[in-house]
């Protein structure tokens, strides 16, 4: 995997401040091809939550922050598609994780949590975007709340399967401590913040900015990279207090539900 | 086919207007920029046309505003999947602004750009003949930051990252240029009816 370029030789650039560029080259044709999945495991996280470990002989491997697409077809051919984020690490296992909220009334997340059962087939295809990628190479910050700490769990493992000493920080917001995805899994790199209920002698309470405060008042050596996944209202709210805190809007990456 | 066991999805009617693999977001309208919502005042936004054109043009708000009035009622398709029926947006017709800039004929794709630095390629044919808008109005409301506010492209009949938030300009040139999305994987045109989706497809 390689760097994207911010800007091809001889290219235009536009005369705005440049956006946020992408982390990694994506291969188009991994991205293009539909490969059959078959579910291998299903584990409950939460009331609300579950993964979904899926067994996938030809998966090409992913950076941490990906997505793919995933398709479910009906006797009659209708077919639905939604995004995913990838919750594993990368291990060459040739198994992926997902983990799915139970959205009412959700159409695909509904014959997940439902229906679905080990042995069942689907079809997926990516890894996808190079966008929200975090290769391991830069400090990383993590701002999640709900299910968007998916992707970041993703990065957090990464972390410590490959034993990386680049910094790595996340704060993860969820209503109550049984809302907290992964919680058993969460360590010393995580602070969790809840926004209704929150376990004695803490007080509940929107992520603020004296949560940001310790991290971007003494930023390690080159900065962070900050990543933040939710709600498109948690991602205007978190990416306002990053930048109020003084975080560059250069280098925030956001992933929002939709 | 690979059937998905149990699966039959949700109870539907044939909706002609849906492109393959949509599905109908009803009253949501989802965000998706993947960059901090930026500040843009309406009285500092400004729309330039330059490259391959006669004449590199211009506008604020209130000198876009003096153009011809035109609205886009109709449908709109992005590509994580969701459409949306009977939206309206109002503004001016992206020709408005062509025809006072000229472009050259050596122009053939345009590469659209924000006032966040995010940019879509798309082809001059797609943003012209009726089928492109720069619009600040959304159900006749003034167009919401997290929208594209102050003003925003719009190219509904492609998917709807061509259609750039918080549009500062659009470069002609004479060769097709990937944009921020285009860069990281997506198709080069984004047509939702032949789902055009990511590179290769």
């Amino acid at each position: 995997m390689t760097e994207t370029a911010t800007h091809p030789t001889g290219a235009f650039a536009p005369p705005t401040r440049f956006a946020v560029p992408g982390r990694i080259e994506v291969d188009g044709l991994v991205a293009g091809t539909w490969q059959t999945a078959t579910l291998a495991e299903i584990r409950r996280e939460t009331p609300r939550a579950s993964t979904f470990r899926l067994a996938v002989p030809g998966w090409a491997g992913h950076v941490p922050g990906q997505h793919l697409m995933l398709r479910l077809t009906a006797p009659d051919g209708y077919t639905a598609q939604r995004h995913y984020s990838l919750a594993s690490a990368p291990d060459g296992s040739g198994h992926i994780e997902l983990t799915l909220d139970h959205v009412r009334d959700g159409e695909v997340s509904g014959w997940f949590h439902e229906v679905a059962r080990p042995g069942d087939r689907i079809e997926v295809r990516g890894p996808l975007s190079g966008f929200f990628a975090w290769p391991g190479d830069r400090p990383a910050l993590l701002l999640g709340a709900g299910s968007g700490v998916v992707p970041l769990m993703s990065m957090v493992r990464h972390h410590r399967a490959r034993g990386l000493t680049v910094p790595l920080r996340m704060l993860v917001s969820a209503r109550g401590p049984e809302e907290l995805i992964y919680a058993r899994e969460l360590g010393a790199e995580t602070t969790p913040v809840f926004t209704r209920r929150a376990p004695a002698g803490t007080r509940a309470g929107r992520l603020g900015a004296e949560h940001l405060r310790p991290f971007l008042a003494d930023p390690p050596a080159g900065g962070w990279e900050a990543y933040v996944c939710g709600s498109n209202s948690f991602a205007e709210h978190a990416s306002r207090l990053l930048v109020a805190a003084g975080q560059p809007v250069e280098r925030i990456r956001i992933e929002r539900f939709g | 086919m690979n059937t998905t066991r149990g699966f039959t999805g949700r109870t539907r009617a044939a909706r002609p207007g849906l492109p393959p693999g949509q599905y109908d977001a009803g009253d949501d309208w989802p965000v998706l920029s993947a960059e901090v919502t930026p500040e843009v005042a309406a009285a500092d936004w400004t729309f330039r046309v330059g490259g391959l054109v006669a004449e590199p043009r211009t506008w604020d708000l209130a000198g876009a505003r003096t153009l011809p009035a035109s609205a886009y009622t109709g449908d709109i398709h992005c590509v994580t999947g969701w459409s949306k029926f009977g939206v309206r947006f109002g503004g001016v017709s992206l020709d408005a602004f062509l025809d006072a800039a000229r472009p050259l004929p050596s122009a053939t794709h345009a590469v659209a750009y924000s006032h966040t630095g995010y940019a879509a390629n798309l082809p001059l044919a797609d943003l012209t003949g009726g089928r492109a808008w720069i619009a600040w109005d959304y159900e006749g409301q003034p167009l919401s930051p997290e929208h594209g506010g102050p003003a925003r492209l719009v190219v509904p009949h492609l998917y709807f990252w061509k259609s750039v938030k918080w549009v500062a300009g659009l470069e002609l040139l004479d060769h097709d240029e990937p944009g921020f999305w285009e860069q990281n994987g997506y198709h080069a045109r984004g047509n939702p009816w032949e789902e055009q989706r990511y590179s290769g497809d």
